[in-house]
């Protein structure tokens, strides 16, 4: 009918992800009933599968439970395992409890943010690390203490920071 | 200083409670929290959160009191009153928890009290007045507080968090009041705060701009950006839409400088939407007519829209104006001419001009906008039940326990009641909603059935089909109170389910289940408006509401009924007028041999019997030079008719117009002679709203210029002809005429109006008003049932004509934009007309978001811009007819509904094209 313009391409592009992440969302929501009262577990499975909670995944699922936009974006920024950003692959958490911090943990999150090219609470633009602080990992025998992906690094030094990495890229 | 701070208090209730509070016995109504109490007995008690349109919230810990018994300390707007409790509301305990817990409130307040525009009705100050707080704990605790940037984005209010203490009284507005639900309580601890979705600025989100947040905000958080305190209130209506919201207008320096909503009405109990609230710029607007014009000789008629004004008029006084339309009017009387009156005029002036047209011009041909809105309401439930207007009242709206809302966007055209049936639902009430386009209210519905434009019929036939099958009719309810169901019954037949399936496009299932709710829950209600009556079987379509309504029992009963909502603030008035071609005030038959002789002894004149011209009727009869001389008045009919072209072509042809308006509209430039007349706030006068309620108007300010009030001018012009009866001193002295002639009327004076409206019939003085209409028996004896048949829109789409084009309103606009586009607020809010499409459409025609599109059809072509939109099916655009640059109405289908004669404004064929 019209011949497909270079405008158009970029509005195809833009619905694709967004149809990506309706198909996603789709998928998980048909285990769910609908019920408002499955909220949390539905924020809970989002941010799993896509890393974050995607605005467009909050306002359709707003609309499959009933509930005002609104509320789901209260409850989603009220629980601190949410993020609205995307996260990176890599999340790399540095202790700033009170152990650590009189055996450096400052210095140890500022090489860190050094290396990576960005602070506490920040991603880096490949999405490959994120870098969040912790109040008290709970280990104060190891600290300083950092955790990449789960796993820990006890005793850690400002000159042993590039064996995360390492250890991450393998 | 101030003793005690005034303070709201809810009553509810009726059972007395005893309770002591600080040694002293009060007494306390069952319901009522201990905070209430202690309020209503004059006991102050500092809060922050507690407002007694909200339920109780318990958030500010302000209140907290001491109770004999209850462990710690309580906040007394969240524990109900038991009889026999003992409450302290000053101990030292007591002050000391309240004081630190001010102290933490006031930390995060940052701002300077004597330049933030709350200053003295600032809540926060008057609490910290009374408790008194210590600089250096504040101090200490300030430290580490965020600081937010102020949020401008909303052309009527700013948000400044910084002033924000977390009351949520805003957010509960949004949510219970309102049901907008745009903002909540986002993030954690100390980055809590007010937000939207998405934190955006408020003008970005769904934000509905009622300002009811506005309105509520204790401190300087939320304050109106052109407010100004007014020296003098005066009680008045809202000049919009027909829900009729009371209002008053801050009056200071013959300048209207701020509105609030009366909390005492019973319409809207405080209540406003966008344009009853912000929209009142066009009353002192620089383009507001402040003289007579006359149009300069040798000007075509059909060539001042696009000329400036000094080039098509000159201005003049009144007594020539006067005279000049005088001299001309008088070749014409009885001999092609016609009256279009004014549903935004008062019922004073709306008599007044009916009475003029029959009694000086001799002639019927008077009508008004009624007939491109609700003629079908009043042919159908005349036909029906004997009278056409609502049969229940607002106030019980909310009280249904089923709610059909079938072709009507309630919260976008009539948004104060869309907040009832939105609270309605969230009390637990079920809501079907009946629309192509995906409404707001869809979200609250249980069912949302989305038919095609025009089969109202076979989808409301559909569903009583499943009623009379399964049973669910009411069957003592027809016995005993109806007629001619055998008929109706044998017309069912038609609507066996797979028919009406593939009619409506809507899955059986879904009109079974809808049928199964409406007819099981009760009381239902039924709401409706233009989506209804805006086609070529209008009529059709009233009478299946009217039917389903009586086939289960859902009339005369409160929370109950068939009720039309009326698109004009007085367009219900103007109705009762008489501003009709067939009747006289209160709908009395112009054909009635008995009521023509009450109506020429009253006037002193003979009057015609043969039944005028309606609107459209008079359009056409002008474009056939049948019709030679037109008088209309605030109307607009070049934006609001049907295939504006014709129209157009129609008024160049008269031989004499006259437009009287307060402003130039499209239709002034056709004119000979434009009169200026005075708004809403500058005159005396009624409004009866959709719900049948006369409510008085009053004059706020003095005329603009030298504009005058229609009743005034019409009487002017009379006089100037030699009429008599004419010598009107007041609205009032109108008033006492009407009642005497118009039997509904009968029992509504000025003084009586004084203490609230009354809603008709209300026949005698001592009468209270008719809340329900066909309580014991229905107006005609018994409710007639209406056989019917489906019939197609006049016009389906084809192979050049692919797409329907179904018409409707915006919330931030009204009828043609004559006065909401003079409102810089609203104007920002909603720049222009946009021609709605969705994105599976838009995507074949190559259409993306913002583009430019022309629309044609076969009447004519506009140009416009695209949105992209789910709530639209495939295969159906939708347009406003608000704005003059991109009219729907050049494209909309003038073929008419038979019997009430109302064009179908709802469903055209057109063409959509990139350009």
């Amino acid at each position: 009918m019209v011949n497909p313009s270079i405008g158009q391409n970029v509005q195809v592009g833009v619905t694709n992800q967004e149809a990506a992440i309706q198909k996603r969302l789709n998928e998980i929501l048909h285990s769910y009933k609908g019920s408002q009262d499955e909220l949390i577990p539905i924020l809970q499975q989002v941010q799993q599968v896509f890393g974050y909670l995607p605005e467009l995944a909050m306002k359709k699922l707003a609309k499959f439970l009933k509930l005002p936009e609104s509320t789901v974006f209260g409850v989603g920024t009220f629980y601190a395992q949410f993020k609205l950003l995307p996260t990176g692959r890599n999340i790399i958490r540095v202790c700033r409890g009170t152990a650590c911090h009189v055996r450096g943990s400052a210095q140890i999150l500022a090489e860190i943010g050094k290396q990576l090219g960005i602070s506490a609470g920040e991603t880096t633009p490949d999405l490959e690390y994120s870098l969040e602080t912790i109040a008290c990992f709970g280990s104060c025998a190891l600290a300083p203490v950092v955790v990449a992906n789960n796993k820990v690094h006890g005793r850690m030094t400002v000159t042993k920071v590039g064996e995360i990495f390492n250890k991450e890229a393998q | 200083m101030n003793a005690i701070p005034a303070t709201n208090v809810r009553e509810n209730g009726t059972a007395s409670i005893k309770l002591t509070i600080n040694g002293k016995e009060v007494v306390a109504k069952k319901g009522a929290t201990v905070l209430e109490a202690a309020l209503n007995a004059g006991i102050y008690i500092p809060t922050l959160c507690y407002d007694p349109d909200l339920k109780p919230y318990g958030g500010c810990r302000l209140c907290v009191v001491e109770i004999e018994g209850m462990r710690g300390l309580v906040s007394s707007c969240t524990t109900p009153v038991t009889n026999g409790m003992v409450v302290y509301t000053e101990t030292p305990k007591v002050n000391q928890s309240r004081r630190i817990t001010m102290e933490l409130i006031t930390v995060n307040h940052h701002g300077d009290c004597l330049v933030c525009a709350k200053n003295q009705d600032c809540e926060l100050l008057k609490v910290a007045r009374y408790l008194g707080m210590e600089q250096n704990h504040v101090d200490r605790l300030r430290k580490n507080t965020q600081v937010f940037p102020v949020d401008d984005s909303h052309p009527a209010f700013i948000r400044d968090l910084n002033k924000c203490i977390l009351c949520a009284k805003c957010v509960r507005a949004c949510h219970e009041i309102v049901c907008h639900d745009a903002i909540d309580i986002a993030f954690r601890g100390n980055s809590a705060k007010v937000a939207t979705f998405g934190d955006k600025p408020i003008a970005e989100s769904i934000c509905k701009s009622c300002g009811e947040c506005v309105v509520r905000c204790p401190t300087g958080a939320l304050v109106p950006k052109w407010e100004k305190t007014p020296t003098q209130e005066v009680k008045t209506i809202c000049p919009y839409c027909g829900v009729g919201c009371s209002i008053y207008l801050g009056v200071r320096d013959n300048k209207i400088v701020s509105v609030r909503g009366d909390s005492e009405s019973p319409v809207n109990r405080g209540t406003l939407c966008v344009k009853g609230r912000w929209g009142y710029d066009f009353v002192s607007h620089t383009e507001r007519l402040t003289t007579p014009l006359i149009r300069i000789p040798g000007v075509p008629r059909d060539a001042g829209q696009n000329m400036k004004t000094h080039d098509v008029f000159r201005e003049a006084g009144w007594d020539e104006a006067i005279e000049l339309v005088a001299k001309r009017l008088r070749d014409f009387v009885s001999n092609g001419v016609g009256v279009i009156a004014s549903a935004k005029c008062t019922n004073e002036e709306n008599y007044v001009m009916q009475k003029f047209a029959r009694a000086v011009l001799a002639t019927n041909n008077v009508d008004h906008c009624a007939r491109l809105c609700h003629a079908p309401t009043v042919a159908g439930l005349v036909q029906s039940f004997g009278s056409g207007a609502m049969t229940n009242s607002i106030n019980d709206i909310g009280d249904a326990a089923c709610i059909l809302a079938i072709g009507t966007n309630t919260t976008e055209n009539h948004p104060v009641l869309g907040y009832r049936i939105a609270r309605a639902v969230n009390n637990g009430g079920k809501l079907i909603v009946a629309n192509p386009y995906e409404i707001e209210l869809c979200r609250f519905a249980s069912i949302w059935l989305q038919h095609s434009p025009g089969t109202d019929v076979a989808l409301l036939m559909g569903m009583m089909r499943v009623i009379v099958d399964e049973g669910l009719l009411d069957s003592a309810f027809i016995r005993e109170r109806c007629e001619n169901f055998d008929a109706f019954g044998e017309s069912l037949k038609d609507f066996d389910l797979d028919f009406v399936e593939r009619i409506t496009k809507v899955p059986q299932s879904k009109i079974v289940e809808a049928a199964r709710m409406f007819a099981t829950n009760s009381p239902a209600a039924i709401l409706y408006a233009m989506g209804i009556t805006q086609h070529s079987h209008g009529t059709d379509n009233v009478l299946a509401t009217a039917n389903l309504a009586m086939l289960t029992g859902n009339v005369g009963k409160p929370s109950t009924g068939v009720n039309p909502l009326r698109g004009q603030n007085n367009v219900q008035g103007a109705c009762d007028m008489g501003a009709l071609p067939n009747v006289y005030p209160g709908y009395q038959a112009v054909n009635d041999s008995a009521i023509q002789k009450k109506f020429e002894a009253a006037w002193g004149c003979s009057l015609s019997p043969s039944p005028g011209l309606t609107l459209v009727d008079m359009i056409e009869a002008a474009y056939c030079k049948d019709l030679k001389a037109l008088y209309v008045i605030g109307e607009n009919p070049v934006l609001s008719d049907a295939d504006a072209h014709h129209v157009r072509g129609a008024l160049a042809k008269l031989e004499f117009l006259v437009v009287q308006d307060i402003f130039l509209s499209e239709t002034a430039k056709f004119a000979d002679v434009v009169l200026p007349a005075a708004s809403f706030a500058e005159k005396d006068g009624t409004f009866t709203n959709t719900e049948r309620r006369v409510q008085r108007i009053r004059k706020a300010i003095e005329p603009i210029g030298d504009s005058k009030p229609d009743w005034w001018i019409i009487c002017q012009v009379a006089q100037r002809l030699g009429a008599k009866g004419f010598d009107y001193t007041h609205p009032f002295t109108i008033m006492e005429e009407i009642r005497n002639l118009t039997p509904s009327y009968g029992g509504i004076s000025y003084q009586r109006l004084e203490n609230g409206g009354l809603q008709w019939p209300c026949p005698t003085d001592g009468h209270l008003g008719t809340p329900i209409l066909h309580t014991n028996i229905f107006v005609r004896g018994r409710g007639r049932f209406a056989p019917l048949k489906y019939i197609p829109p006049g016009e389906m789409p084809d192979e050049d004509y692919p797409l329907i084009l179904t018409t409707g309103r915006s919330l931030y606009h009204f009828h043609t934009g004559t006065m909401t586009r003079k409102v810089d607020v609203l104007n920002v809010l909603k720049p222009d007309g946009v021609l709605e499409i969705n994105p599976g459409d838009a995507e074949q025609l190559g259409i993306t978001e913002g583009d430019k599109v022309k629309v044609s059809s076969r009447r004519g072509e506009v140009t416009t811009r695209a949105r992209i939109t789910e709530a639209l099916p495939p295969g159906v655009v939708f347009m406003t007819f608000h704005f003059a640059e991109s009219s729907a109405n050049i494209l909309t289908n003038p073929e008419l509904d038979p019997i009430s004669k109302i064009p179908e404004f709802k469903v055209a064929a057109v063409r959509v094209e990139k350009i």
